[in-house]
């Protein structure tokens, strides 16, 4: 799978409410599509995300082919410290793609 | 074999509803299936219990001239802390071939209840959310989105 991307701030003032943003690209194959060949094309999906802060997951999403194809999802977390984001992509096959990010808490 | 057997029955079906003509009964055939199946999917997550309207937004456009990618948002108002907050926002779609979309998961450290994606619907139809809160009673909003272009293969 590809390198996700990521927008997350550098650094946030302590208790902020932050918006991360995240995009992986993946074919998101719904099982409900024919191909070329008139066949089935096979589903294969990243249908698990989790985000996790300094270990803790605080936000996660269980996807359906529903999902578009290149899922983009985009939430929020509360920061109290500095640390890092560890986000995981699963996909149909078990398949893992992980990402992370850091960030400081400015003294306000 | 499974494609015969589906278009098989699919036939006998639409002979049985409207007999004289096929093509206009297919999608009304096709339509209150898949939002039966949506409903039962919502009653079993809430487990009979009846959700209310309000405190739950979901941001959907009226038109959609893309099904392959539509962007939804929703956003609880809740306090988001360890006694008040939300657990878990369930999207529902009504018309596509699997009732849920995503289920966004929620904690007290998530800070706002609140989450974007981009979807897929395979024609005009209703989307539902339904928050799940910490005290175990449940939100829910319903937009319909219009769709030109339908986005689940077809």
């Amino acid at each position: 799978m590809s390198v996700p991307r990521l927008r997350v701030p550098k650094t946030a003032k302590k208790g902020e409410v932050i918006t991360i943003k995240s995009l992986i690209e993946h074919p998101m194959e719904s099982g409900f599509r024919k191909g070329p060949d008139g066949k089935m094309v096979p589903r294969m999906i990243i249908n698990k995300f989790t985000a996790s802060f300094n270990g803790k997951q605080f936000f996660g999403a269980n996807i359906q082919p529903s999902v578009s194809a290149n899922p983009y999802i985009e939430f929020d977390a509360k920061i109290d410290a500095d640390g890092t984001f560890d986000f995981a992509w699963t996909d149909d096959k078990g398949v893992v793609t992980k990402a992370q990010a850091k960030i400081t808490v400015a003294a306000a | 074999m499974l494609t015969d057997l589906s278009r098989r029955s699919a036939l006998k079906a639409t002979g049985l509803v409207a007999g004289a003509s096929i093509l206009p009964a297919l999608p009304a055939l096709a339509a209150p299936d898949t939002v039966a199946v949506a409903m039962d999917a919502i009653k079993k997550l809430t487990g009979g219990k009846e959700p209310v309207k309000g405190k739950i937004k979901l941001n959907l456009p009226q038109i959609a001239e893309n099904g392959n990618t539509v962007p939804l948002g929703v956003t609880v108002d809740s306090p988001m802390t360890v006694d008040s907050h939300v657990e878990e926002i369930t999207v529902f779609v009504t018309k596509n071939p699997l009732p849920i979309a995503i289920a966004f998961l929620f904690t007290p450290e998530s800070g706002k209840a609140e989450a974007s994606t981009h979807i897929r619907l395979a024609g005009t139809q209703d989307v539902i959310a339904v928050a799940k809160m910490s005290d175990g009673t449940f939100c829910i909003d319903t937009k319909n989105c219009k769709v030109t272009i339908g986005g689940c293969g077809g």
